[in-house]
This record gives structure tokens, C-alpha cells and sequence, in this order.
């Protein structure tokens, strides 16, 4: 076959998937700017721009309390894990230490266990502990993950070990060279961790589901399911509603998206 | 001397102490925990009541709902890989043609993956709504997508495909650049075409990839919750009632922990099954 048509056949390819994927998002974006006359004529363009229905939204649900939750979960969350799998994983990658391979051993099979397995033990537990509506019960056992800890000790091992040498013979001690030298020399790894983390945290659904029943502690998961529980016949404030946590979402993945996919997809799986 | 001496030892162990504290509080103890109450009567407030033996086992295996649930999710399990992975499959090929705009595509089709399940739920429900959704539109069609036992189950697997496309299109992605490109142009002299040398040289190449997909996406949809929650609470006539929403509903609704943990055990079981596979298959794919 000719090149060109076949160059012709491939963008018109690309074009139609792209339009595909993208379609839930912009029909989203559309219902979310209709009046309800549109809605019901079943029109995917709307005939304007007006915030009509994110002033609903708001009004329906404490949506700026749920962002304001859902960040702070978030955040700590991602800096938690962060500095968890940071130092464990510089104990596993720099020094050496009775007991390093059964103690990588114990951290390896915590990926055994599946979160939604132990759910209800852990919600038991919280309540236990009388936390149960609070940032500490939403962040604290999400706090330290294996994925993390590999991932910085992935990076941590591309590290010269000549640098690690050099600071011994210097008399460096490890936190110092932890602290201002290795860390500073694996921040993109430590970037594309991040924005991993933040993702995944800010997208959870089951944990904040059961940890919180007052509104007021909700995030912005579960905030959009009680929007569309006090909406049952009107969808356009539930897509402005859905639009306001997406575009967190949308613009952490589109800034983060070349670290986040080479860390994905480095030291998994190649060929 | 002996002071300094004494910290090196126990250096590296501080190091590890938080993560390890976190992993024993809230992984390894609440796994025992979980064992422990599923061979148990508990309270409301999950507490342990009475010590019953087996008998949450095998309350579970005569349920009819459990079973129906272990198979629903089957079902569903199957259906997503085997979408998730084609269209990942097909995205990755149509935009690794070298054409001008590559990386716009790119960014697309990798893009659901940052979106939630809750937000994916509350658009297809309205794309999935009866009379004034888009796609019955589209189709022209009068489908309850939502409300028909046949069709729930469907709906619910294009929501999760349609937010499984970007993980899966990311790893065919990276694992196509590893495919050498003079087999490709051997196999151009020789005259083969684009589906040929798709079939007879890509699929090959890039299996271990595909089988890690596999693997991926079945541990994914065992653990599926918020979209079902979301969309369908399990229903209609418990048509989409997943393994995790009927250990939510055990659980939550009916107070009956034991019976729920006892549900978790045999969710951990085929995870673990399916785990153990994935680092098999991971050591293998490793080069």
C-alpha cells in the first residue's frame, strides 16, 4: 500500500480513538453548561457557557470542605509514603544489616495482602481507637506502601556507588548523606512517586466511604455520590460537581505525566 | 567509642521502623484479625461473640448470593481483561506510527487512568440513562442499561474499561519500543503486511507484557467496588453484585463481620493465586 495513505489511514485512526476516549469527558463538560431544556432534547453541544449548575453544586453539597478534605488527605498521604519508602528503601539499597533479606522479605509480601481483604479489620480497629471522622483515621493506613518502597529503592540503586563510598571515607554520616545527597539525586523518582500517590489517594473511594459519615469530613469521592443522591432527576449539578474534582486529577496527570509513565513502566516489565 | 558503635548497629533498623510499624498495624495485624473473625460470631460492633468453627465457611459456600457473587465477578473479570487489553493492544499500535502529533494522542488515551471511579460512574450513568442518555440516542435503541439484569453487568464493564485503557495502553507502549525494528523490516522485504507482521511478530515480542496485563487486570477487577456502588449497588437482582460489594454488604448492612471476613479470606485466596502468578511472570519479563 501507498505510504501516504496508509500516514492518511493511521491519523484518521488516531483521531476517532482520540475522540472516543476523550467523548465522557467533554459530554461531562457539556451537560455541566446545559439548561435543562437541552438535557431533555438529548443535545450534546450546550448553547452556551454559565455556571448555573456549579453554583448548584456548591449549594447542594459542601463541595470547598470535600477538596479541602480530599487535599489534605491527599497530601499527607503523598508525603507519608514518600518519606517511608525513602528510608526504608535506603536501608535496603545502602546499607548492610542483619536480617536485610527477611525483613525485604516481610516487606515484599505485604503486596500479598489486598487492601479490600483487610478492610474490615482495619475499620474495626479505627473505630476501636475512637477515630473514626478524622484526617488521622483517613490517612493512617495508607501511610507506607510497598510500591513506594520499591520504587525508591529502584532509584536509589541507580546511584553510583562510588558516591556512597566517597561520603564514608569523608566520615558522612548517613542521615547527612540521605538527607542532602541521595535525596536530592533521585528527585525525579521521588516526583513521579508523588504524583502517583497523590492520584491514587485522591481517587479512593471504599476507605473514606466507611472511616466518615459526617458531611463535613467527607472527600470529594464520596461527596459527588451524595451529590447525586440529592439530585436524583437533575444530572447537570452532579457533572459540575464531577468536573471540579477532575480537573485536580486531569491537571496533576497531564504536569506529571512523563515521569509518571516512565516510573510506572521501569523495572517492571520490558519486552 | 562503644556508644557510636552501638548506633551503627541499629542504624538501618531505624530506617526501617516506620514503614514496618505501619505495615505490622495495618496490613500484618489486621490479616490475623481478619482470620480470626471469620471463624467467629460477632457483635454488631464486631466484636468476637462466639468461636463457630468452620461454619461462616460453610454458611458461605451454601449461599446462594455468595456464589452468585463469585460468579458475577468472574464474569466480570473476564470481560474487562479481555477488553481492557485489546483496546490497550490496539491504541498503542494505531499511535506508535510515527505521524506528527504523536504525543497529543498519547496524552489522550493514557489519560483516563487519572480519573476516579466515583467520577467515571456518575458520567456513564447519565450516558447509560434510559431515556435522555446518549447512547440509547446514539443507538437508537430503549435499553434499561442500568436496570436490565442482562445489560448491568455490561455497563458496568464499559465504565471500567473504558478506565483501565490508559494503564493498559501505557505498558504496550513501552513495551512495543523494545521490539526490534529490523524484524520489522526483514519482514517488510519478504512482503508481509500490517496485520501479518502485527500477528506474526508484535503478539509474540510483546507477550510477557500481555500476560502481565492479564494478570493486572484480573487482580484489579477482582478488588472492583465504587463503580458497582456507584452505578447499580449490585443490582438489579443482584445481577452486578461484585465479590467486594457483597463483603460490603455482609459486613456494613447486615452487621455480620464473621460472615464477611470469612468472604475476605477466600478474596485474599484467589488474589494470592493470582499474585504469587504475577511475581512469577514478573521475574520472567525482567531483563
Amino acid at each position: 500500500m501507498n505510504r501516504k495513505v496508509m500516514k492518511g489511514i493511521f491519523y484518521a485512526l488516531n483521531i476517532l480513538m482520540a475522540l472516543i476516549i476523550i467523548a465522557p469527558i467533554v459530554y461531562c463538560f457539556n451537560v455541566s453548561m446545559m439548561s435543562l431544556k437541552e438535557v431533555f432534547a438529548g443535545k450534546f453541544w450546550p448553547g452556551q457557557l454559565m455556571l448555573e449548575n456549579y453554583v448548584r453544586a456548591v449549594q447542594l453539597a459542601p463541595f470547598f470542605t470535600f477538596i479541602k478534605n480530599s487535599l489534605i488527605t491527599s497530601g499527607i498521604i503523598t508525603i507519608g509514603q514518600i518519606i517511608t519508602g525513602a528510608l526504608a528503601a535506603y536501608a535496603f539499597s545502602m546499607m548492610k544489616f542483619r536480617g536485610r533479606n527477611i525483613l525485604f522479605l516481610v516487606m515484599l509480601s505485604t503486596m500479598m495482602i489486598p487492601s479490600q481483604a483487610i478492610i474490615i479489620a482495619n475499620y474495626l480497629t479505627i473505630c476501636d481507637w475512637g477515630l473514626k471522622n478524622t484526617y488521622t483515621a483517613l490517612v493512617l493506613p495508607n501511610m507506607a506502601t510497598a510500591f513506594a518502597v520499591f520504587n525508591m529503592r529502584q532509584a536509589f540503586l541507580q546511584l553510583p556507588m562510588e558516591i556512597k563510598e566517597a561520603a564514608d571515607i569523608d566520615g558522612c554520616g548517613n542521615f547527612r548523606f540521605f538527607y542532602e545527597i541521595a535525596l536530592p539525586l533521585v528527585r525525579p523518582s521521588m516526583g513521579a512517586l508523588g504524583i502517583y500517590t497523590f492520584l491514587q489517594s485522591w481517587n479512593y473511594y471504599l476507605w473514606p466511604l466507611l472511616i466518615t459519615d459526617t458531611v463535613n469530613m467527607r472527600t470529594v469521592q464520596i461527596g459527588l455520590g451524595m451529590l447525586q443522591g440529592a439530585e436524583a432527576t437533575d444530572f447537570r449539578p452532579v457533572m459540575a460537581g464531577s468536573m471540579l474534582i477532575l480537573i485536580p486529577s486531569i491537571l496533576a496527570f497531564v504536569l506529571g505525566q512523563k515521569q509518571l509513565i516512565s516510573g510506572l513502566t521501569s523495572g517492571s516489565v520490558k519486552g | 567509642m562503644k556508644r557510636r558503635s552501638f548506633f551503627r548497629v541499629v542504624e538501618p533498623y531505624l530506617y526501617l521502623a516506620p514503614a514496618m510499624i505501619f505495615f505490622v498495624l495495618f496490613l500484618f495485624w489486621p490479616f490475623f484479625k481478619t482470620i480470626r473473625l471469620s471463624f467467629a460470631m460477632t457483635t454488631p460492633l464486631g466484636e468476637v461473640a462466639s468461636n463457630v468453627g468452620l461454619s461462616n465457611y460453610i454458611s458461605i459456600f451454601t449461599s446462594q448470593k455468595f456464589l452468585n457473587s463469585l460468579f458475577v465477578t468472574f464474569k466480570y473479570a473476564i470481560m474487562t481483561v479481555v477488553f481492557s487489553i485489546a483496546f490497550g493492544f490496539i491504541l498503542a499500535i494505531v499511535s506508535s506510527e510515527d505521524i506528527k502529533g504523536t504525543n497529543f494522542f498519547r496524552t489522550v488515551f493514557a489519560l483516563p487512568m487519572a480519573i476516579s471511579a466515583a467520577a467515571a460512574s456518575v458520567v456513564f450513568m447519565f450516558i447509560f440513562h434510559s431515556s435522555m442518555g446518549i447512547l440509547n440516542k446514539v443507538l437508537g435503541t430503549n435499553i434499561g442499561w442500568l436496570t436490565d439484569p442482562k445489560y448491568a453487568l455490561i455497563a458496568v464493564t464499559l465504565v471500567t474499561v473504558w478506565m483501565n485503557i490508559g494503564l493498559n495502553f501505557i505498558y504496550v507502549t513501552a513495551a512495543l519500543q523494545s521490539v526490534p525494528m529490523d524484524l520489522y523490516e526483514s519482514a517488510s522485504l519478504e512482503g508481509a503486511g500490517f496485520f501479518d507482521k502485527h500477528r506474526h511478530i508484535t503478539i509474540p515480542c510483546i507477550s510477557p507484557t500481555l500476560f502481565f496485563l492479564l494478570i493486572i487486570n484480573v487482580i484489579n477487577a477482582v478488588q472492583a467496588y465504587a463503580q458497582v456502588k456507584m452505578m447499580t449497588q449490585g443490582g438489579p437482582a443482584n445481577s452486578t453484585n461484585v465479590i467486594v460489594y457483597e463483603i460490603y454488604q455482609e459486613a456494613f448492612m447486615n452487621s455480620r463481620f464473621g460472615m464477611a471476613c470469612a468472604e475476605s479470606m477466600i478474596l485474599f485466596a484467589i488474589l494470592l493465586v493470582l499474585t504469587l502468578l504475577q511475581f512469577r511472570l514478573e521475574k520472567k519479563v525482567t531483563y
